[in-house]
């Protein structure tokens, strides 16, 4: 016999979609199957259910084997690393829920450590660009009820976010939106020729690193004032068209990712892009939105700005927060030697820090919190598996417009396994004891 | 618990009408009590001001748009960061301070309850994130009404009851304190980049008119009995002449009474005045209509309302009036950010910067003071900032000050850089009125927990009510010498009891208490009309499942305050 469990949150990416249904086993032990997700996502819940899954916390021992150990020896070695060390860095965040987040924030601020979470690498340069100009959005019901011009700059749906066009922006029939797909015209800006570019009605073949001169170049054409022939690779006809296409809409969306970022002029662009929206605003209804990765990055945003007043890369050595990405940033910190101890939790910066840093993270006393074994896990002096978030256990997690979604548990853990949040309560006590805080 | 006798304290309590009499104040178990044991803790007040604690009703600060405002606004924290202190962890921020900070700050003034202004009902979640992780103060949120589809669809025709049933399950649904109105139907015609200036401005695709929604979610919470009544920020904020929709939204009010077992006698509050009492044509003749609006509410006892003073801060600026945001970013050209909510609501942030050298902030201030200074009733004009709209609420002392010192107030208004201009532009000079201190407590302690429905739990130290108490270093007996101690006295107190638990001592915080998170548990009839519009909505047009919306777990309210209303035989 099986059962059903409907409505299950996606721990996977900032997509969060929240209809998925998941057969299990009636002891509620076993997932048998996953509708309604995406590729990616349906394997997220399946891979839980792997044999081999590691399931105690264990030791790097010197000759590079692993020795298992207890929650609670690992607990103290987490809790004596983190409260010896001078400048810890407790990075990651973004594949947790905010309950384990707020509890690693505790200990952070016990042992003054350096708190950062994936924004670092992806979208921290469109909170410094938000920190300049500001930032028209709206919640993704929206785009799905009202809006008849998509624009996708430097993201590649199809493959990152599969169900977000047929979920939210491209394919639903929403309230002034019936005619779904046929009611919206779609714009995609990629100097590469993706499958979300294929299904466009103009695709922008940007020339590589020249997104600032393009948006640009669109606010120029909005006002109707005098363009070069050619700009970043676009003839001046296709800019004037696909300004006209924006201008002409009842409510417009940018949705931008990696592509923009993090390639040449970073936040600048988004200061650009973001502008660009503004001046739409000036004609018709215009939003923008950053396609934020993880599933809850935005999540760690959240709770570290309404805990210490900043989104990412929060220094608290003095006891204070402070914030100055390249100062208070992982990898700067990282590469500048200044980090003696590393704490991962919910991200795998072995896979996507330069290796210089990495190299920091393996000569240091390290703890990686991670379900999986990953390159993270591989350079740490100890891992700590745990429950996955939003399968075996619940939590809060926010989607990419800022909206909160109480993930599911849907399977029991294995037998004796501990949660994020657990382990990392165990950890705020034990620190508090060494720290002599009542 | 323990027990407590707060002795020989001047006592200000319009619950009781005491009125400064030296009095002891007994707690035990929580409550307020009429006597202790010997071996209850004396605290000795001699010399000092008792009051209960103070009761914010509207400021904003937990939700989407203020962390907004905290991830936007980094120079926000240059200066003002708290490093962690025995148990008080740290806190940043000035104008939209963290949520430790927050808790603190309150506490240490003597306020024990505050109100969310302000909850996106889909962002309830995050709301209630914020609230449990702000200390001390009991918290409550008021979603918003005035641009839901719901609603604008029952009240076209006319349809109050399948209105109240919707209400009474979305309260539920997101833990909500009370109907609240922000720019009705303005909010939803800017999803179109559009806005209703006056109550007859009819909202797109809807069909139906600010002044038809006012009036029908009056009827709605009357029909529930709410603790409290519709609570509204009217369209066209912040114009010159802005003052005269104003008065046709007060005029919707008339001819409706209270209909509550809470002692409440207003259906109407509204709130933050002052940016709803301009008139001229123009920022040249913008001048004070505070005169003109408080008339009104003076003699309309059906109304309470709020101040929304403006402090002469650099803030930042935060509502669900999105149009009014854009159109500010318009005129300061400062950083605007926006996110329009699916099917319910909108929020805008722009900072901004009230320089007592620019004429229209100075006369702004003017009509803050004004309006509480023309208060015929301290009972139904309560003392805010719109925090941080039209300043931190960290500033309360300071507005105290102004009010209760004619000499402080005539100081400022007479050496604003365009003071003669100033001066004309309202009545504030001409008024010698000085807010005593019987008055304070009725405006910020009494007056906003009657507003609220409270009245028999706080705002008040009779035996029975929660043992909410603060205690002044001010000593109304000796003449004042300087203005600046009553701001330095009500900036951090010398005691505060939240619930009988002392939390600040010496403007300390000492403990932090049992916070708690009220809401409205409103029972109706079944309604299985309203029950399919919801699952319909849900399947159609919002971006997340039903069940997702409803689950509020544990977590997010761990000590919860259910008020409840029986509606089923309305
Ligand atoms: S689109 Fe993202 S959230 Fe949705 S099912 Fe796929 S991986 Fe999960
Ligand atoms: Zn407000």
């Amino acid at each position: 016999m099986t059962k059903t469990v409907t409505d299950v949150v996606c721990p996977f990416c900032g997509t969060l979609c929240d209809d998925l249904e998941v057969a299990v086993t009636d002891d509620g032990k076993q997932i048998l199957d996953v509708y309604n997700a995406c590729a990616i996502g349906a394997e997220k819940f399946l891979h839980s259910q792997a044999k081999d899954r590691i399931t105690r916390p264990r030791f790097q021992q010197p000759d590079g084997t692993w020795k298992e150990t207890s929650y609670d020896e690992a607990a103290d070695y987490t809790a004596k690393m983190l409260a010896g060390a001078k400048k810890p860095l407790m990075y990651g965040w973004s594949s947790t829920n905010c309950e384990a987040q707020s509890m690693g924030h505790e200990i952070a601020e016990m042992c003054g450590a350096c708190v950062d979470n994936t924004a670092a690498v992806c979208h921290g340069t469109t909170l410094i660009a938000v920190q300049d100009i500001g930032l028209p959005t709206c919640t993704l019901g929206e785009v799905k009820n009202r809006a008849d011009t998509i624009i996708f700059w430097g993201c590649n749906p199809c493959h990152a976010h599969p169900r977000h066009m047929s979920r939210y922006s491209i394919f639903p029939r929403g309230f002034f939106t019936g005619k779904g797909h046929k009611s919206r015209k779609l714009v995609v800006v990629d100097p590469r020729v993706t499958d979300t570019a294929k299904m466009a009605d103009i695709h922008l073949q940007v020339t590589q690193g020249q997104d600032y001169e393009l948006l640009n170049a669109f606010r120029v054409a909005f006002k109707g004032e005098w363009l070069p022939d050619v700009v970043a690779g676009i003839p001046k006809e296709k800019i004037i068209e696909a300004a006209n296409i924006m201008k002409a809409g009842r409510f417009g969306i940018i949705f931008f990712g990696m592509g923009v970022t993090q390639s040449l002029g970073k936040n600048h662009n988004i200061d650009e892009a973001i502008a660009v929206t503004k001046d739409l605003n000036e004609y018709t209804k215009f939003s923008i939105m950053p396609m934020r990765g993880h599933y809850n990055v935005t999540g760690s945003g959240e709770v570290l700005a309404w805990q210490f007043g900043y989104p990412y890369s929060v220094d608290l050595t003095r006891g204070f927060p402070r914030y100055n990405p390249g100062d208070t940033s992982s990898i700067d910190l990282l590469t500048r030697g200044e980090i003696d101890a590393a704490f991962v939790i919910g991200s795998d910066p072995g896979a996507h820090f330069p290796i210089s840093a990495v190299k920091k993270i393996a000569q240091v006393n390290s703890v990686c919190i991670d379900p999986h074994i990953t390159p993270t896990s591989g350079v740490s002096k100890l891992h700590v598996p745990v429950a996955f978030v939003g399968v075996e256990t619940g939590g809060n997690a926010y989607r990419m417009d800022n909206v909160p979604i109480d993930c599911r548990k849907v399977v029991e853990p294995p037998e004796g396994m501990l949660t994020d949040e657990e382990f990392l309560t165990m950890v705020r006590d034990r620190v508090k004891k060494l720290k002599g805080v009542a | 618990m323990a027990e407590y006798i707060i002795k020989n304290g001047f006592v200000f309590d319009p619950v009781q009408g005491i009125k400064g009499d030296k009095s002891d104040v007994a707690i035990k178990d929580g409550k307020i009590v009429s006597d202790v044991s010997k071996s209850a803790k004396v605290i000795d007040a001699a010399g000092k001001t008792v009051m209960a604690g103070a009761v914010e009703i509207h400021a904003h600060i937990a939700g989407p748009k203020v962390n907004l405002g905290r991830i936007y606004r980094p120079e926000d924290k240059l200066f003002t960061c708290t490093a962690t202190k025995g148990i008080e962890r740290t806190g940043s921020g000035n104008s939209i301070p963290s949520t430790f900070k927050t808790g603190y700050e309150y506490a240490k003034m003597g306020y024990t309850t505050a109100m969310e202004a302000a909850m996106p009902p889909m962002f309830s979640r995050h709301v209630h994130e914020e609230i449990r992780d702000t200390p001390i103060i009991d918290e409550g949120a008021f979603p918003v009404f005035g641009n839901n589809w719901f609603v604008m669809e029952y009240l076209k025709n006319n349809e109050v009851e399948n209105t109240a049933a919707y209400i009474a399950w979305l309260l539920r649904a997101t833990k909500g304190y009370a109907v609240k109105v922000v720019n009705p139907g303005g909010t939803e015609a800017w999803g179109w980049g559009l806005n209703c200036l006056s109550i007859h401005d009819p909202v797109p695709y809807f069909d139906i008119t600010p002044a038809e929604i006012v009036k029908g979610l009056i009827e709605a919470n009357e029909y529930l009995g709410l603790p409290h009544s519709m609570h509204i920020h009217p369209n066209n904020l912040g114009n010159p002449g802005c003052y005269q929709t104003t008065l046709d939204t007060l005029n919707l009010a008339d001819g409706y009474k209270a209909k509550n077992k809470f002692g409440r006698e207003q259906v109407m509050h509204i709130t933050h005045m002052q940016f709803h009492s301009y008139g001229g044509e123009n920022w040249g003749n913008f001048e004070s209509k505070a005169t003109e609006i408080m008339n009104f509410v003076n003699s309309h006892k059906n109304l309470t309302m709020d101040t929304g003073n403006v402090t002469l801060d650099e803030t930042t600026t935060m509502t669900a009036d999105g149009p009014f945001e854009h159109h500010l970013t318009g005129l300061n050209h400062l950083k605007w950010a926006n996110c329009d909510v699916e099917l319910e609501t909108a929020a805008g942030v722009v900072p901004y910067i009230y320089s007592p050298d620019i004429k229209v902030c100075a006369i702004q201030w003017s009509i803050g003071l004004e309006l509480a200074l023309l208060a015929k009733d301290p009972m139904r004009c309560f003392i805010t900032t719109d925090h941080p709209n039209a300043g931190p609420f960290t500033r309360y002392p300071r507005v105290f000050k102004w009010l209760m010192s004619e000499k402080a107030r005539n100081e400022r208004l007479n050496t604003f850089k365009n003071a003669d201009k100033v001066i004309a532009a309202s009545t504030l000079g001409s008024i010698d009125r000085e807010i005593t201190l019987y008055e304070l407590a009725q405006m910020t302690r009494a007056g906003p927990a009657k507003s609220l429905g409270l009245a028999n739990i706080c705002g008040g130290l009779k035996p029975g009510m929660d043992a909410d108490v603060a205690v002044y270093d001010f000593n109304p007996d000796k003449p004042l010498a300087d203005p600046e101690m009553i701001e330095t006295a009500f900036s951090r107190a010398a005691f505060v009891f939240k619930s009988g638990v002392q939390v600040v001592t010496h403007g300390d915080i000492v403990n932090t208490g049992h916070k708690r998170t009220l809401w409205v548990d409103a029972k109706v009839k079944d309604n299985p009309q309203v029950m399919r519009d919801i699952k319909e909505k849900f399947l159609k047009y919002y971006s997340m499942t039903q069940a997702n919306y409803e689950a509020l777990g544990h977590h997010f309210v761990p000590n919860p305050f259910a008020l409840e209303v029986d509606a089923t035989q309305a």
